[in-house]
C-alpha cells in the first residue's frame, strides 16, 4: 500500500454547469485489483473518464506514478501507459477485430504469443477476426473491448462494467482472463455492479456515493460483513446468490 | 442479450449494396426516356465526369465534418484558389499547352494540377489552424467564419486576378471527341472519369490498407475511442483537412478546364450539389459520398435535358428521396 500508482486527491469534476464530482479521494495500489462500487449515478463513470482526461478535473489532483496527469490530454494519459475499457466498448463498428486490435496495439503488430493468450480466452474474437466489429454480438464486443484494453501491457486498466449485460458462460472467461492478468502484476480499476463478480476478482474496494468516496476496505473483508454490504450497497452476496 | 450460442454461430453478414445498385438503376430508368441511344450516352459519360469531379471536392469535405463535427463552408474557396493557382502555369506556358504534343499537353497540365493542389493544400493548413482551430465544437461560429473566410478568399482572387471572366482553354490533345459508332464521347470527360477513379481507388487504399487510414475510419465513428487509445485526433483531423484542401483544389483544375472558364465564384456553383452530395452519400461516409457524386451529377445532366426548366430543382428532389428512404444518407457512419 506504501506505494500506489495512481491516487486522486480531493478531485471535483464539472460536467457543464452539473458538479458530479465533489472530492474523489482513493488509491489504487499497484499489482491490485481495486473495485470501484457504488450505485447508479454515483459518479463511477465520470471517475474514469476524469482519470482518463475525457473529462477535465476543476479542483484536485490525480496522481498518476508520481505525476500530476489531470488537466493532461487523453492521447497522452493513454501514452502513459493507462488502458480504458469504456461502459459503451468504444468498438469501431465499421472495422474488423483484427483492425480494432492493430489500432489498440501502439507499438506495431499486436503480439502472437500476447494474441493466442488473449484467443485462449476469449475464442470468439479469433473467429470473427476478419469480420467487422459491428456484426459481432453484446458479449462479443465486450471481448474485443478488454482485447484492445491488454493487447500490449499496460501500468493500469481501467474497466467498466464489463458484465454489463452479458451471458455467465463469458463472465466465467472474464474472471479467467483478469485473474490471469493479476498474476502478471497488472493494475487493474474495476467498475462494477456485479458483487459476486467483483468479489471474487477484487483485492481491495471503494464505494461511491454522491461523488464522494464513501468506504474504502480490503474486498474481502467487505465480503464477509453482510450488514456493511447491505448498509453501503443496498445489497447482499447473498441476495445474489 | 447474449447467449451462449454467440462463440459458435457464425453473425449473417447483409452486405448493403442497395445504393450502390442506384446509380445503374439511373441510368436504366433515364434511357427510354431520353429515346437516343447517342444522347443518352453523350448524357451519361458528362454525368459520370461531372461526378467524379464533384466526389474529388467532396471527399475530403465529408472527412473533415465525420472526424471532428467541424461544417466547412469555406470550402469552396480552395476549389477557386486552385483553378486560378492554375493560372500560374496555364498562363505563362500556354505554348505548351496549345502544341500539338500529346507529351507537352500532358506535362503542362500535371504541373498546373500539382501547383493548385500544393497551393490549396497550403491554403487549407492556415485556414485550419487561424479560422477553424478557435472554433472546434462550436457549429454557429464555424457556419460564419468559414463562410467569411470564403468571402475573404474570393475578394483577393479579384484583386490578384482581376473580376473578369479568364479563358482556361483545354490543352490540344484533349480536346474534341473520340467517337464510338455514332456515340460521340469527348475526351476531356473520359480523362476527368480516369482521374476520379484513380484518386477513389488511391483514397479506398489508404483508408482501407494504412494504419492512418484506419484512424480516420474510426475517428469519424468514435474519436474519444481513438484518442483514449493514444492517438492525438487533432493532428490526424489537420492532414484531412490539408488533404481535402489539395483534392478540392485538384477539383478545381479540372471543373475549370470543363468549363473551359474561370470567375472567382466558380467555388460557389459546385458547392450546392457537393453539399447535397455529402448529405446523401451519409456524412462522413466516402463510399456513401462517391455514390452521391454520381447520381446528383447524372441527376443533373438527364435533367437538363429532358426538362431543363426543372433542372434546379432537380438534384434538390434525389436529396428528399434519398433522405424519405435513408434519413441519415445512403451510407450512415456508426457514430459512438
Ligand atoms: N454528459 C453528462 N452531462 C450531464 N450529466 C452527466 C453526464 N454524464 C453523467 N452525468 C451525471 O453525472 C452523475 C454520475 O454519472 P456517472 O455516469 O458517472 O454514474 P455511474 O456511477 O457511472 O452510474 P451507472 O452505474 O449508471 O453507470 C449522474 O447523475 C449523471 O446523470
Ligand atoms: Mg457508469
Amino acid at each position: 500500500m506504501a506505494d500506489p500508482i495512481l491516487r486522486l486527491e480531493g478531485v471535483h469534476t464539472h460536467i457543464g454547469q452539473y458538479h458530479i464530482l465533489q472530492g474523489v479521494d482513493f488509491e489504487v495500489p499497484r499489482g491490485e485489483l481495486t473495485v470501484l462500487l457504488g450505485r447508479n449515478g454515483a459518479g463511477k463513470t465520470t471517475t474514469l473518464r476524469t482519470i482518463m482526461g475525457l473529462w477535465k478535473p476543476s479542483r484536485g489532483r490525480v496522481v498518476f506514478d508520481g505525476q500530476d496527469i489531470g488537466g493532461r490530454d487523453t492521447p497522452d494519459i493513454a501514452q502513459g501507459g493507462i488502458a480504458y475499457v469504456p461502459e459503451a466498448m468504444g468498438i469501431f463498428a465499421d472495422l474488423t477485430v483484427r483492425e480494432n486490435m492493430i489500432l489498440a496495439a501502439r507499438d506495431g503488430a499486436p503480439d502472437q504469443a500476447r494474441l493466442d493468450w488473449i484467443f485462449s480466452f476469449f475464442p470468439a474474437l479469433k473467429k470473427f477476426w476478419s469480420l467487422a466489429a459491428g456484426h459481432l454480438s453484446g458479449g462479443q464486443k465486450q471481448m474485443l473491448s478488454i482485447a484492445r484494453a491488454v493487447v500490449e501491457p499496460r501500468r493500469l486498466i481501467l474497466i467498466d462494467e464489463p458484465t454489463k449485460g452479458i451471458a455467465p458462460a463469458i463472465i466465467e472467461n472474464m474472471i479467467r482472463a483478469f485473474q490471469d492478468l493479476k498474476r502478471s502484476d497488472t493494475t487493474i480499476l474495476l467498475v462494477e455492479q456485479n458483487f459476486r463478480f467483483a468479489s471474487m476478482l477484487g483485492d481491495g474496494v471503494v464505494v461511491m456515493d454522491d461523488g464522494r468516496i464513501v468506504h474504502r476496505d480490503r474486498m474481502a473483508a467487505l465480503a464477509g460483513d453482510p450488514a456493511a454490504q447491505t448498509r453501503l450497497l443496498g445489497l447482499s452476496l447473498d441476495a445474489h446468490q | 442479450m447474449t447467449s451462449a450460442a454467440d462463440d459458435t454461430g457464425l453473425p449473417r453478414v447483409k452486405l448493403d449494396y442497395l445504393p450502390a445498385l442506384l446509380v445503374p438503376g439511373l441510368m436504366i430508368v433515364a434511357a427510354p426516356l431520353i429515346g437516343s441511344g447517342s444522347t443518352w450516352a453523350t448524357l451519361t459519360v458528362a454525368g459520370l465526369a461531372m461526378g467524379m469531379m464533384i466526389f474529388i471536392i467532396a471527399s475530403g469535405l465529408t472527412l473533415v465534418f465525420g472526424l471532428m463535427d467541424v461544417l466547412n463552408f469555406g470550402h469552396g474557396a480552395f476549389i477557386s484558389i486552385g483553378a486560378y493557382l492554375a493560372l500560374i502555369v496555364v498562363v505563362p506556358l500556354a505554348p505548351w499547352f496549345a502544341a500539338d504534343s500529346l507529351p507537352l499537353n500532358l506535362a503542362g497540365l500535371l504541373l498546373a494540377i500539382l501547383v493548385a493542389m500544393a497551393g490549396s493544400g497550403a491554403l487549407g493548413y492556415a485556414f485550419e489552424r487561424v479560422l477553424i482551430m478557435p472554433v472546434y465544437g462550436q457549429h454557429l461560429k464555424q457556419i460564419l467564419i468559414t463562410m467569411g473566410g470564403l468571402i475573404v478568399a474570393e475578394q483577393m482572387i479579384h484583386v490578384v486576378w482581376g473580376a473578369q471572366q479568364v479563358a482556361m482553354p483545354l490543352p490540344t490533345a484533349f480536346r474534341g471527341a473520340i467517337t464510338f459508332g455514332d456515340i460521340a464521347v469527348e475526351k476531356y470527360r473520359l480523362i476527368a472519369v480516369c482521374i476520379g477513379l484513380v484518386v477513389f481507388g488511391a483514397m479506398f487504399l489508404v483508408l482501407n490498407r494504412t494504419k492512418i487510414g484506419l484512424l480516420i475510419r474510426a475517428g469519424v465513428e468514435n474519436g474519444e475511442m481513438v484518442e483514449a487509445l493514444g492517438y492525438r485526433i487533432r493532428r490526424l483531423f489537420v492532414g484531412v483537412f490539408v488533404a481535402g484542401s489539395a483534392l478540392a483544389g485538384l477539383g478545381g483544375v479540372m471543373w475549370a478546364f470543363y468549363r473551359e472558364t474561370l470567375t472567382a465564384n466558380i467555388g460557389g456553383e459546385v458547392m450546392i450539389m457537393v453539399f447535397i452530395v455529402i448529405i446523401i452519400g451519409g456524412l462522413g461516409s466516402v463510399g456513401g459520398c462517391f455514390l452521391g457524386a454520381l447520381l446528383v451529377a447524372l441527376t443533373a445532366n438527364y435533367t437538363a435535358f429532358l426538362a431543363p426548366k426543372v433542372a434546379l430543382g432537380s438534384n434538390i428532389l434525389l436529396m428528399v428521396l434519398v433522405l424519405m428512404w435513408r434519413p441519415m444518407g445512403l451510407y450512415p457512419v456508426a457514430k459512438r
